[in-house]
């Protein structure tokens, strides 16, 4: 178990250094930082002081090592148009953003598993079939789109919810829903998926032998084993609705991490770019671990893979 | 067909059968707009009439018949801005998905044929693609290069192969024990053509179901961007710039956003629905 624990961890830092790399990398393709930094109407002689205050005049290697030196310790640089540091300003839009993801995948879970439970006892009916199509419709929603139309029905139309902002818990219900449709059709599936395959085990017939109640069957036998992929796969969601609510706040104009990585794209602000793409990336590899260990912990079949 | 294939195939269901089909149906209808729309509508996509702003559509009263889809806030013809925008949601969709299809399946194929160390490599690359923000990292780079197709094409081939090696190197992994291919083995075949004659042949169709999803997303994701401003640059009708453009009047003529989503949502269905029906039809487990 502890040497499972080990080589995840490893694997983990080996991608985060790879991330960081990239995300470097990344920043450097537009060519001359310092000239688009100075914007269209900036003289040679601008361009070189920002060259040299922002050290952009020493080589690559060096500007490299020293990104990666200060991430490590937590220093990822400073920000270019909010003249703050960059750690300062991902703390000051972390929570919202947090607060989104986390209202998104309980909404998520709070209607897929249900529904997934429901479609696999009901297995074959038309009740399972509806499931599937919602499912279906689910993935092909443009998640913008929806929020545009929740927005004019319940902002605009019926005046219950909040068009904007992050007053107050409201604010997050119309974001968490929109967020919440990208993650129900692949949670709902696995459910589906896992309680069918749990139901036909030999521990479920043995337990139907054994005259225990249908509920009990259910929620103690069946999906505590199906419960384990959908752990795994909700972890690895939250990470991906986090890396994706930038669209979600963009419209909802919620001032989380990802409005501030579209204001620092649109300005050029490179450290800002660099370091939401790192902060998104080591919080995604940090939950995937997470569920993996957790998987091993539930399923000791896992600790060898 | 392979044992893969065959092993795993189910009965096929009615309904599944109809939204097969119903699928097709749509993708079809998309396809033959993307070709001979643009040809066919009345309309020019990009001329404007300032003098014809946002005339409502066919289903509401005081329409233009000139304009059965009425006209954007620049007094464009929605019509054949739909229509073009359809060409260019295809386009991108088949476009990135060839792209990272090459990227995916070249990746795939060696891991799961080669095990080992390179197997190691491609694994490794796999985590670190899926926990790179895609949505984010493709606006960055459109952002700091400027927005142009072939640089969104390229920039979204990078970023969505994943899902073509992960299914590529499980099929290449199972077929790779088959007799056929112990056979070819023994009959003194090279790696080379084993792979292309043996193994590819007989992972297609896995493949196949991976393109249609794949496009779909890509056709998604190309909408996120442009809606956000940074996909298709103006003024070509993307179906996300089209909806952007329109969102400041949506409170007040909720159709002008309608129209480009509900285009949207029914050829990502219709594609979605080919998909599966595909999977069905070939046996394939998801991925």
């Amino acid at each position: 178990m502890l040497q499972f624990f080990i080589r995840r961890l490893i694997v983990a830092a080996l991608v985060t250094a790879t991330v960081m790399t990239l995300a470097f990398i990344l920043t450097r393709l537009s060519g001359d930082l310092a000239t688009s930094i100075a914007g269209a109407n900036a003289t040679a002689a601008d361009i070189e002081a920002i060259r040299k205050a922002y050290g952009l005049d020493r080589p690559v290697l060096t500007q490299f090592f020293d990104w990666i030196g200060r991430a490590a310790t937590g220093d990822l640089g400073e920000s270019y148009f909010f003249k703050a540091s960059v750690a300062s300003l991902i703390a000051e839009r972390l929570p919202v953003t947090l607060t989104l993801g986390i209202t998104g995948l309980s909404i998520a879970l709070l209607v897929s598993l249900p529904l997934g439970i429901l479609a696999a006892v009901k297995e074959n009916t038309t009740f399972d079939r509806a499931v599937q199509v919602v499912a279906l419709l689910g993935q092909a929603m443009p998640s913008f789109w929806l929020g545009l139309i929740l927005m004019i029905v319940f902002g605009l139309q019926l005046g219950w919810l909040p068009i904007s902002g992050t007053d107050s818990w409201e604010s997050f219900i119309m974001p968490g829903v929109v967020l919440a449709f990208s993650a129900i059709p692949a949670l709902t599936r696995l459910t589906r998926a896992g309680m069918i395959q749990a139901m036909s085990s030999d521990y479920i017939r043995t337990a139907r032998a054994k005259g225990l109640s249908r509920a009990s069957i259910l929620l103690k036998h069946a999906l505590r084993n199906a419960a384990i992929p959908v752990v795994a796969i909700a972890a690895v969601q939250l990470g991906f609705m986090l890396g994706g609510s930038i669209v979600i706040e963009q419209v909802f104009a919620l001032h989380g991490v990802g409005f501030l990585a579209w204001e620092s794209i649109s300005k050029n602000d490179f450290p800002v770019v660099q370091a939401v793409v790192l902060v998104l990336a080591v919080i995604y590899i940090a939950l995937t671990m997470l569920a993996d260990m957790m998987n091993a912990v539930l399923d000791p079949r896992l600790r060898g893979a | 067909m392979s044992g893969v294939a065959v092993s795993s195939a189910g009965p096929r269901r009615g309904w599944r059968s109809v939204s097969t089909w119903i699928g097709a149906i749509i993708v079809g209808l998309a396809a033959f707009a993307a070709i001979f729309g643009p040809s066919l509508v009345p309309h020019d996509p990009f001329t404007q009439d300032l003098g014809k702003r946002l005339l409502v559509p066919f289903w509401m009263e005081g329409t233009d018949p000139q304009h059965i889809f009425g006209t954007d806030q620049l007094g464009r013809d929605y019509l054949a801005r739909l229509v073009y925008g359809c060409r260019i949601s295809m386009m991108i969709g088949v476009t990135v998905s060839i792209v990272s299809g090459l990227i995916g399946i070249t990746l795939g194929v060696l891991g799961g044929f080669m095990g080992g160390r390179v197997d190691d490599a491609v694994l490794f690359a796999i985590t670190t693609r899926l926990s790179i923000p895609v949505v984010l990292v493709a606006l960055a780079v459109v952002g700091l290069l400027g927005t142009s197709m072939t640089l969104l094409v390229l920039t979204l081939g990078l970023l969505l192969w994943d899902r073509f090696a992960v299914v590529a190197r499980s099929t290449t992994m199972q077929v790779r024990n088959l007799d056929f291919v112990s056979a070819a083995w023994c009959a003194g075949c090279s790696r080379f053509r084993i792979l292309t004659r043996e193994v590819l042949p007989n992972i297609a169709s896995h493949l196949v179901v991976v393109a249609t999803l794949e496009i779909a997303l890509a056709i998604l994701l190309e909408a996120t961007l442009s809606f956000l401003g940074l996909g298709v640059p103006p003024p070509l009708p993307s179906w996300g710039l089209m909806i952007a453009e329109a969102k400041d009047y949506m409170f007040f003529s909720p159709w002008v956003i309608m129209i480009p989503g509900v285009a949207l949502f029914i050829l990502v269905l219709g594609i979605n629905l080919l998909g599966d029906g595909l999977r069905d039809l070939f046996g394939a487990r998801s991925p």
